[in-house]
C-alpha cells in the first residue's frame, strides 16, 4: 500500500531531480568551450575529467552549476555580518522593506477604492473602466519616471520605491476586491434587505466575508508585483542596495554567480511572502468554517 | 439625482462664472477677461449653466455639457496668453471650478441613467468614463499650465502629445524593436511552449502532478530578474528580450492551460469513452475547445506581462533602441516629455495588444456563458 | 388489487438485517403479492427465440470510501433480450446507475461475468455497440446542433455524405428538423435532451442506455418526451435500458421493470409489463397500470427504499 505522501510528492520530487540533472548537463555543455579555450590559452594538457570538473567550477561560467549557486548563496548569507554591504541578507532586507511598505499602502488604497466603487454607482461607471484599462498598460515602465521625478523633489531611497510598489499593487487589489464585494448572490442580498439591514451592516456581515477569498487571491498577486516593483525601482538610478542593485552590478561586472545568487534570494523572498499570505489565508479560512 | 441639488449645483457653477467675469484672471490683466471672444464665450457658458439650473432634470445634462465645452475652450484659449500661463489669477480658476462642478453634475446624471435599450446603454457605458477621463485630462492640462509646473516634473498632456507627434520616427523604431521583435516573438514562443507542455502534462498525469506545483511556484517569481542572464547568453539585442518574454509568459500559460484541459466535466469525458475515442480525438474534440476560455485568460494576462517583461528587460541593457532603453536614458537626461511620449506609446501598444487578444477571445469562445448575460 | 384486502406485507415484514437468503425470501414475498394481485402477471422468463443482448451473472462492485466499504452492486444477475425496453428503478444508491455504467464499460465490476451483445463489455464499447444518454444533455456548446450530432460520427470515421444523411434522419426522428444551425443554449432543456437522444442513435448502435434522461425536466415536458421516446423505440426497434426513479415513468415505458434496492445494491424484483406497444398516456389510469405500480412500490418497500 502506497503511503499517501509518496503519492503526493513523488511526481514533484522526480520532476525536480530530473530538472536538476538537466541543469548539470546544460552547465557542462554550455561552459565547455569557455573552459577549453582557457586551457588552450594556458597551453596545459587536459583530460576529459579536467574539462568536466572545469565546467562545474568556472569562475565566470555561462551557466553556473547548482552547487556553485548554492555555495554562493551560503557564503553571501552566512559569510558576512547581516548588514554588511556584501551580505545577501542586507540586500534582501532593503528590497523587503520597500516591498512590504508598498504592499501595505497599495492594499489599503486598493480596498478603500474598491469600497468607494461598490457603494457609488457614479464611481463604478466612471472609474472602473479606467482601472481595467490600467491593467493593460505596462505600468512598470513608469518606474524610472517616478524615481527621477521624486528624486528631483528630494525623495530618495525607501519612499519612492515604496510608492512605485504601492502604485503597482493597488490596481489588482482594487479590481479583485470590487469583484469580491459584488460576489454575494442576489438571493443573499435580498435576504439582508428583508431584515432591513443598513448599508454598513450589509458591508460587514455579508460583503466582507464573501470577499475574503478574493482578498487573499489578489493579495498574493499584489505582493508578487510589489516585489517586482521594488526590484525594478532599484535599476534606473543605479541604486547601491537591494536585490535589483545586486542584479545590475552582477550584470555590469560579468559576475554570473552573483546574479544567480541574487535571483535565488528573490525567489526565496517571493515564495516566503506568498507562503505567509497563504498561512494567514488558511488561518482565516479555518476561523470562517472551512475544513 | 435630486433636482434641488442639481439646480443648486448649476447655480453655483453659474455664480462662479459671474465671479470669473469680475475677478482678475492673471497677475497683470484687468478684471475683465482679455479678449471679447473669450468673455463672450464664458458668458455663454454661464447662461447655459443657468438654463441647466432652470431645467434641473435629465435634459439639463445636455446644456451642462454644452456649457462645459465652452468654458473649457475659453480657459484653454486663455492659457495661450503668456501673462496668464504660469500664474493664473482667481478669475481663471473660477471658470475652472465652474467647469468641474458642472462636469461632476453631468457625470452623476449620466451615471444614474438607466436606458432600456441596449445600444443606448452601451453608448452611456462608453460616454461616462470618457467624460470622466476627459475632465481629468483637462484638469491636468490646466493645472500644469495654470500653476506653471516645471515640465521636468510633470509635462502637460498637450506638450506630451506634441512631443509624441514630433518624435514619431524614434517611436517607430523603438516600437519595432521592443514590441515586434521582443514581445511578439517571445509571446509566441512562451505561450506556444506553455500550451504544448500543458498538453503533455495532461496526457501523462505523473508529469502533470510534478509540473503543476513548479509552474505555480515559478509564475510567482520575479522572472524579469533573469534578464541579465539572458543578455549574457543571447547578447544585448532583441533575442535576449524575447527570451525573457518567453520565460515570463510560459508559466501562466502552463498553469492556466493545464487547468483548462482538466476542466471538462466527467459526463463529457464518459461520453468520449462511450464512443471509444482515442486520446488525440478526445484532445481535439473535447479537451482543447473546452480549455479555450482558460487559454485565452492566460493569453490576456500574458499580453500585459510580455510588454512589461520586454521593457524591464531593456532596463538591464540594450542597444540604442527600444522603449525601455529610451525611458531609462531619457529619464536620466531629465527629458521627461520624451519619457511620457514613450509611456504613451507603451500604453497604446499594451491596450492595442490586449484588445486584439480580447477580440480573438470573443470570436473563439462566443459560446461561453459569460457572453450570454 | 382490491382495496379491502389488507396488504400481505403487514403480516410478515422482512427482517432488517441482510442475510444470504434474503434475496430469495424477498423475491418470494413479492411474487406472492403478485400472485394474489393479478394472476395474469407472471414472473420473468427470458423467451428463448430472440438473442441475448445483456447477460450478467453475479455482478458485484465494491469500493472503499472514507466510511468503509460500500457494496454498490451485490450479486446482480440479469438477462436482457433484443428489442426489450427495460427500466431500472430504485432509490439513490441502489446501484441502478452503476449497473448501467458497468454494462457500458464506464466502470469495471469487482466480480462476476458480463456479456454485452455476445462479447465482453470493453469489446462492446470498442465496437460502438451502444449509445449513452446522460442525465444532462452534455452537448458541446461550441458546436452547432448539427455538429453535435456528427461528433460520434466523426470519431467513428463515417463519410461526410453519410454524416449528413444521418443528421437529417435522426433530427427528424426527434422532431427537431430545422435546428441544425442553432447552438445548444438556444434550445430549451427538453429540446437539448432530444438532441442528445438523436446523437446517441446517430451511429445505429444495438443498445440505447439512458441514465435518468428526463430527470431535470418538468412533468409536462417529461410526459411529452416519454411519448416521443416510445415512438422512437417503436420505429427503431432498439433495445433500451432506462434508469429512472419515477414509478409511473418506468411502468409506462417498459416491457420489463427491474426493481433494485440499496445497501447492498441488488435486484429485488423483475416485472414483465405486457402493455401494447401502441400505448398512450391514458393507460396510466388503468387498473393494470396501477397494479404493476403497486408491485413496484411493494418491491421498493421490501428493499427498505423508503426507510431513512
Amino acid at each position: 500500500m502506497r503511503h499517501p505522501w509518496v503519492e503526493r510528492y513523488a511526481p514533484l520530487a522526480t520532476t525536480v531531480l530530473v530538472l536538476i540533472a538537466i541543469w548539470y548537463i546544460a552547465a557542462i555543455a554550455m561552459n565547455l568551450s569557455l573552459v577549453r579555450d582557457a586551457f588552450e590559452r594556458e597551453e596545459t594538457a587536459y583530460t576529459l575529467t579536467d574539462l568536466i570538473s572545469g565546467t562545474l567550477s568556472a569562475e565566470r561560467p555561462l551557466l553556473p552549476a547548482p552547487h556553485q549557486v548554492a555555495a554562493a548563496v551560503y557564503d553571501s548569507v552566512f559569510g558576512y555580518p547581516p548588514f554588511a554591504p556584501r551580505s545577501l541578507v542586507y540586500h534582501s532586507l532593503v528590497t523587503l522593506t520597500a516591498t512590504l511598505l508598498g504592499f501595505v499602502l497599495g492594499a489599503l488604497l486598493g480596498i478603500v477604492l474598491a469600497l468607494m466603487i461598490v457603494h457609488s454607482r457614479v464611481l463604478e461607471r466612471s472609474l472602473m473602466p479606467w482601472i481595467i484599462c490600467s491593467q493593460m498598460v505596462p505600468i512598470l515602465a513608469l518606474a524610472p519616471i517616478f524615481i527621477v521625478v521624486l528624486g528631483a523633489l528630494g525623495l530618495h531611497g525607501l519612499l519612492p520605491k515604496s510608492i512605485i510598489s504601492a502604485y503597482l499593487c493597488f490596481f489588482p487589489i482594487a479590481i479583485g476586491m470590487v469583484k469580491g464585494f459584488t460576489s454575494p448572490e442576489p438571493q443573499q442580498i435580498e435576504l439582508m434587505r428583508t431584515w432591513s439591514a443598513t448599508s454598513r451592516q450589509m458591508l460587514w456581515k455579508l460583503r466582507w466575508p464573501s470577499a475574503v477569498p478574493y482578498l487573499f487571491a489578489s493579495l498574493k498577486v499584489a505582493i508578487t508585483i510589489s516585489l517586482i516593483g521594488a526590484i525594478v525601482a532599484e535599476l534606473p538610478t543605479g541604486a547601491e542596495a537591494g536585490i535589483g542593485a545586486r542584479l545590475l552590478a552582477g550584470s555590469y561586472y560579468g559576475q554570473t554567480i552573483q546574479i544567480w545568487a541574487a535571483l535565488v534570494a528573490s525567489a526565496v523572498l517571493a515564495s516566503g511572502l506568498i507562503g505567509i499570505v497563504g498561512l494567514v489565508e488558511r488561518g482565516v479560512a479555518r476561523r470562517m468554517g472551512a475544513h | 439625482m435630486d433636482p434641488r441639488k442639481l439646480r443648486l449645483g448649476f447655480l453655483f457653477a453659474a455664480g462662479a462664472i459671474v465671479l470669473a467675469l469680475l475677478l482678475p484672471s492673471g497677475p497683470r490683466s484687468p478684471s475683465l477677461l482679455p479678449s471679447p471672444a473669450i468673455w463672450q464665450t464664458t458668458a455663454c457658458a454661464g447662461l447655459l449653466f443657468l438654463c441647466a439650473a432652470w431645467m434641473a432634470n435629465a435634459r439639463a445634462t445636455a446644456f451642462g455639457l454644452a456649457g462645459i465645452t465652452l468654458a473649457g475652450g475659453a480657459t484653454l484659449a486663455m492659457l495661450r496668453d503668456p501673462a496668464i500661463a504660469g500664474s493664473a489669477g482667481t478669475g481663471f480658476w473660477m471658470i475652472v471650478i465652474a467647469m468641474c462642478l458642472a462636469a461632476a453634475l453631468c457625470v452623476v446624471n449620466l451615471a444614474a441613467m438607466r436606458p432600456l435599450r441596449t445600444d443606448r446603454q452601451n453608448i452611456l457605458n462608453i460616454l461616462v468614463p470618457l467624460l470622466f477621463g476627459a475632465v481629468v485630462f483637462y484638469l491636468w492640462e490646466v493645472g500644469v499650465r495654470g500653476f506653471g509646473v516645471p515640465p521636468v516634473l510633470l509635462p502637460s498632456p498637450s506638450a506630451a502629445a506634441a512631443k509624441f507627434a514630433s518624435s514619431l520616427p524614434t517611436l517607430c523604431t523603438d516600437f519595432v524593436q521592443t514590441f515586434v521583435r521582443g514581445v511578439l516573438i517571445g509571446y509566441a514562443i512562451g505561450c506556444g511552449a506553455g500550451l504544448l507542455v500543458a498538453i503533455l502534462a495532461h496526457r501523462y498525469a505523473f508529469l502533470g502532478r510534478g509540473l503543476l506545483p513548479l509552474g505555480n511556484f515559478f509564475s510567482a517569481l520575479p522572472l524579469v530578474g533573469i534578464a541579465p542572464i539572458m543578455v549574457m547568453w543571447f547578447g544585448f539585442d532583441w533575442p535576449s528580450k524575447a527570451a525573457v518574454v518567453a520565460l515570463v509568459t510560459f508559466f501562466p500559460m502552463l498553469v492556466n492551460a493545464l487547468a483548462g484541459l482538466s476542466a471538462s466535466g466527467h459526463i463529457e469525458r464518459d461520453l468520449m469513452r462511450s464512443y471509444a475515442a482515442n486520446h488525440s480525438q478526445s484532445l481535439s474534440k473535447l479537451y482543447l475547445p473546452a480549455a479555450m476560455p482558460f487559454i485565452f485568460n492566460a493569453l490576456k494576462i500574458n499580453a500585459t506581462l510580455a510588454l512589461i517583461g520586454a521593457i524591464v528587460a531593456e532596463f538591464f541593457g540594450t542597444p540604442t533602441q527600444g522603449i525601455g532603453f529610451r525611458i531609462s536614458t531619457e529619464a536620466g537626461r531629465m527629458a521627461i516629455d520624451m519619457v511620457w511620449a514613450e509611456i504613451a506609446l507603451a500604453a497604446l501598444a499594451g491596450m492595442g495588444f490586449y484588445g486584439l487578444v480580447a477580440l480573438a477571445e470573443r470570436a473563439t469562445t462566443f459560446w461561453h456563458p459569460s457572453y450570454r448575460t | 388489487m382490491a382495496s379491502s384486502e389488507p396488504s400481505p406485507l403487514a403480516l410478515k415484514e422482512p427482517e432488517a438485517e441482510r442475510r444470504p437468503g434474503d434475496n430469495e425470501a424477498i423475491a418470494s414475498l413479492v411474487n406472492s403479492v403478485a400472485d394474489t394481485a393479478a394472476p395474469d402477471m407472471i414472473a420473468s422468463e427470458p423467451p428463448s427465440s430472440k438473442r441475448l443482448v445483456v447477460d450478467a451473472q453475479n455482478i458485484s462492485l465494491t469500493f472503499d470510501t472514507a466510511d468503509g466499504r460500500v457494496d454498490a452492486l451485490s450479486n446482480v444477475s440479469l438477462q436482457i433480450v433484443e428489442g426489450e425496453f427495460v427500466s431500472f428503478i430504485g432509490p439513490s444508491g441502489c446501484g441502478k446507475t452503476t449497473m448501467l455504467r458497468v454494462i457500458a464499460d464506464l466502470q469495471r465490476p469487482s466480480a462476476g461475468a458480463l456479456l454485452v451483445n455476445g462479447m465482453s463489455a470493453e469489446n462492446a464499447r470498442l465496437a460502438r455497440s451502444y449509445g449513452y444518454v446522460f442525465q444532462a444533455p452534455a452537448l458541446f456548446p461550441w458546436r452547432t446542433i448539427e455538429k453535435n450530432l456528427t461528433l460520434p460520427l466523426e470519431i467513428m470515421g463515417f463519410s461526410e455524405i453519410d454524416q449528413q444523411q444521418r443528421v437529417e434522419r435522426y433530427l427528424s426522428l426527434v422532431n427537431l428538423t430545422g435546428f441544425e444551425r442553432k447552438f445548444p443554449w438556444q434550445l430549451s432543456g427538453g429540446m437539448q435532451q432530444r438532441v442528445s437522444i438523436a446523437r446517441a442513435l446517430s451511429f445505429d448502435p444495438a443498445l440505447l442506455l439512458m441514465d435518468e434522461p428526463f430527470g431535470a425536466l418538468d412533468e409536462i415536458v417529461r410526459d411529452h418526451l416519454n411519448e416521443q421516446l416510445l415512438q422512437l423505440w417503436k420505429s427503431t426497434e432498439k433495445t433500451v435500458l432506462f434508469v429512472t426513479h419515477s414509478i409511473p415513468e418506468a411502468v409506462f415505458l417498459s416491457t420489463k421493470i427491474v426493481v433494485m434496492s440499496p445497501r447492498p445494491g441488488r435486484i429485488i424484483d423483475i416485472i414483465d409489463c405486457d402493455f401494447p406497444r401502441d400505448r398512450s398516456l391514458e393507460i396510466r389510469e388503468t387498473p393494470e397500470f396501477l397494479r404493476i405500480a403497486q408491485r413496484v412500490r411493494v418491491g421498493l418497500r421490501a428493499g427498505h427504499s423508503y426507510d431513512e
